[in-house]
């Protein structure tokens, strides 16, 4: 296709060597070797052991690459939730709570170093059990959740100047739902920094995502970490319902979608309890004219199918200034057909599996409906597997803010292109959403950065960068996107009162 | 015969107005003053706002947020303080009207005047503070300049309690709008004065309009609208167990920041710690911006 230039003076990606990749080359197979060592089934963990469901309940976790039974899950009932709770209840009151701050940390570094030396079997597990590249759990997932204990195990006994003029108590025994997208980092996310304050859990993983979750039990008790001060309970939504309504639930720290977290809210009103709710997203991605091109488009492409496009921050939303939305889109659509769709254990894959096939689903259903509401829909040609569920990497232009693909969260693998002409435009067309968890800016214009950084209503802003994450940075919404901050100095805050 | 005296009509205030209820409604307010209530007409009369009167009240709010969230720290201070010194110049006249009126004695009132005047004082050395001690730059392990930052909910909704109505009521107005909200208020039934007292101290205080909305009226009739109200980013509010209950699983739909404070437990606000920079944080987004530092 013709590339007419847009702006004098810049080299169009018409002018741009390129690479015609086709099917001429061929990748040799690259697969990670790691034995994960998944057992054959997991039972729940409770009070530092491995207990069955007290009614036998068990369900197949399935691997989203080839749909085949990776192993059997527990399924935890009323019985098993309020035996977690008496676990964490007797475990604070009698060790955590008089365990030195000093030690607690200590205990927490230790999980850190166990986490760092069975990394490659985490990633392999992690990967399997969720459909992620082995690129992104052992480059990301696996490093980032030992950080995350790295660095909250040095808060333990430093926690009091993370709320400066107050004194400051852990809350007791809190309740935490992890979502299935980064299964063993939100784990970190919430355990790190509610242990570090002294607080024991109950956590319950996603239903389809409890295999590293179960992993990192062992570690628990590898790290001597004291029996009952962390509960995993597995199971589905039921499971989570009665975690989160709990009575001995002090507090509730919820990732997921928008709507079960409406959920959370209703059951515990009135409960007092706290909450902290990490929700859904539709990121803005907003590129200038001056922007860094080949910066920028490589930031598109890694914010919205860094994990198959399963984050709550990705940049869903495109807004281009209207006199390089032409050639952004011809860039992407040249950067996608070099995406590698396929077996996620492959370390020259980009995009893995999709998690589920209720996902894969959704991701069809609203696919369809941009199609049907007018939008422009392009995909590479993209070979997927027989087997397992996967989906391509996909664009839509000519896409209108009515639209439900520029409304709704995807969580999918799908990026929705709109322009704008002034920085004004870009900010009202980004903030019009019910959502606000994050956004991304794309200029060489200092001000201008900052201008759109003030304005927009999003709770983590990405200047020529995207999707980046760290253990000392908050992260969290805006919004409809929830409540509380994970993460840093703020997150602290979250797992302690001020008495 | 004495002189003929000129009686206030008591009115709310809402986007810079003192205005009565759209539906031309009002209840007898319980007696200023300490006197005894001779009859229904004796007393004065309050304005029964409606869920129609809250919604304008939201939209004065709104619409005053863009301007108030982005002014500085300084200003907002100065506005605060000049409440302080406008509640402190009639401060004889404000604790006559609130004697009696939630069951105080004069000294009580005269109390309850003064923690006010200084409860505006601290808040407003908060403004241009608060910011320096909730934010920070965060070291994180790449080449990131990375820094976090509080701004501001949006429009939060204030319900009244009976208890030291008027300090209860700044209390929990202040630090919402020291820290860039604006605010809707409603004043408890058992005080309505409070609103009456604070809008024509709000009025003179340089408070751009719409920034503090006083509504006056029945709580179980405006509770509801104040939790539904999808433009209401957050809620404060003094209720019973079960009063609060309904209005969090109501303020669900939106996912409302929602600070809820036991009637008769956890409403003491002439205590110590009734006033704090975390009440400050309660309706503060923390927003964290990313740029690499390498060219």
């Amino acid at each position: 296709m013709a590339i007419t230039t847009t702006l004098a003076g810049r080299a169009t990606s018409a002018e741009l060597p390129r690479l015609i990749f086709g099917d001429r080359w061929d990748y040799d197979p690259a697969p990670e070797s790691a034995d994960p060592r998944i057992a054959p089934s997991y039972d729940l963990f409770i009070g530092g052991r491995f207990v069955p469901s007290a009614e036998g309940e068990s369900f197949d976790s399935i691997n989203p690459a080839d749909e085949g039974v990776l192993t059997r899950i527990a399924r935890a009932n009323a019985a098993d939730v309020d035996a977690a709770y008496a676990a964490a209840d007797k475990a604070y009151a009698r060790v955590w709570r008089k365990t030195s701050p000093r030690d607690r940390g200590k205990h927490l570094f230790r999980v850190s170093r166990l986490l760092q030396e069975r990394a490659r079997e985490f990633a392999v597990a992690e990967s399997m059990d969720g459909g992620k590249p082995i690129r992104e759990s052992r480059d990301f997932d696996l490093p980032m959740a030992a950080a995350h204990f790295f660095h909250y195990a040095g808060w333990a006994d430093k926690f009091a100047y993370a709320v400066p003029g107050a004194r400051v108590e852990p809350l007791g025994v809190v309740g935490q739902v992890i979502p299935w997208n980064f299964p063993l980092l939100m784990l970190a996310w919430k355990l790190a920094p509610a242990l570090a304050t002294g607080n024991c859990v109950v956590l319950k993983p996603a239903e389809t995502t409890s295999v590293t979750a179960m992993k990192f039990a062992e570690i628990l008790n590898e790290a001597e970490i004291p029996p009952g001060v962390v509960n995993i309970v597995t199971g589905g939504g039921e499971t989570g319902r009665l975690v989160v309504n709990h009575p001995k639930a002090a507090k509730i720290a919820f990732t997921g979608s928008t709507e079960v977290g409406r959920e959370i809210m209703r059951s515990s009103a009135g409960s007092g309890k706290k909450l902290t709710l990490e929700l859904g997203g539709k990121a803005a991605n907003i590129v200038f004219a001056d922007a860094a091109m080949d910066q920028a488009v490589e930031g598109i492409i890694n914010g919205i199918f860094f994990n198959q496009g399963h984050v709550c921050c990705a940049g869903s939303r495109l807004l281009v200034q209207e006199t390089v939305a032409e050639e952004i889109i011809e860039r992407l659509k040249h950067r996608l057909a070099v995406l590698r769709v396929g077996n996620p254990l492959d370390k020259n894959t980009d995009i893995g599996a999709i998690n589920s096939r209720a996902q894969l689903d959704r991701i069809e259903e609203l696919v369809a409906d941009g199609e049907r509401e007018g939008a422009a829909k392009y995909q590479p040609a993209c070979a997927l597997p027989e087997r397992g569920w996967y989906y391509p990497p996909t664009l839509f232009t000519g896409v209108t803010q009515s639209h439900r693909i520029a409304r709704e969260e995807i969580f999918g693998p799908v990026l929705s292109v709109l322009t704008f002409r002034t920085p004004e435009e870009a900010l009202a067309k980004a903030n019009n959403t019910c959502y606000g968890l994050s956004a991304g800016v794309w200029t060489e214009k200092g001000s201008l950065i900052l201008k759109m950084a003030r304005g927009l209503r999003a709770g983590v802003v990405w200047a020529n960068t995207f999707n980046q994450f760290d253990p000392a940075s908050p992260f969290g919404g805006y919004k409809e996107s929830g409540f509380g901050r994970e993460g840093g100095l703020q997150g602290i805050f979250e797992y302690v009162k001020t008495v | 015969m004495g002189r003929v005296t000129v009686n206030k009509t008591w009115k709310m205030l809402i986007g810079g107005a003192f205005v009565r209820s759209e539906s031309g409604r009002v209840f007898a307010a319980p007696a200023a003053g300490g006197k005894k209530e001779t009859g229904e007409a004796a007393g004065p009369q309050a304005c029964r706002g409606s869920r129609k009167d809250l919604r304008n009240a939201v939209e004065a709010a709104d619409k005053a947020f863009d301007g108030w969230s982005v002014r500085n720290g300084f200003n907002r201070g100065q506005i605060l303080y000049r409440l302080g010194e406008m509640i402190e110049s009639r401060a004889a006249e404000w604790a006559e009207a609130l004697r009696g009126t939630a069951g105080g004695s004069s000294a009580a009132a005269k109390r309850e005047v003064a923690a006010a005047v200084d409860r505006a004082v601290y808040y407003a050395g908060w403004a241009d503070k608060f910011a320096q001690v909730l934010a920070s730059t965060n070291p994180v392990a790449g080449p990131y300049f990375n820094f976090t930052a509080p701004e501001p909910t949006g429009v939060i909704g204030v319900i009244g309690g009976a208890r030291t109505p008027l300090t209860g009521l700044l209390s929990q107005i202040l630090p919402a709008v020291v820290g860039g909200n604006t605010v809707v208020a409603l004043a408890p039934e058992e005080a309505p004065v409070t609103a009456v007292l604070l809008g024509e101290a709000v009025a003179v205080s340089d408070f751009p309009a719409g920034v503090i909305n006083l509504l006056t009226g029945f709580r179980e009739e405006l509770t509801p609208a104040f939790a539904s109200h999808e433009q209401i980013r957050g809620l404060d509010f003094v209720l019973p167990r079960d009063a609060a209950g309904e209005v969090e699983r109501e303020a669900a739909a939106a996912i409302k920041r929602c600070r809820w404070r036991e009637t008769g437990r956890d409403d003491d606000w002439l205590a110590e710690g009734a006033e704090s920079v975390y009440e400050i944080r309660r309706f503060l987004e923390f927003k964290t911006v990313w740029h690499p530092h390498q060219v």
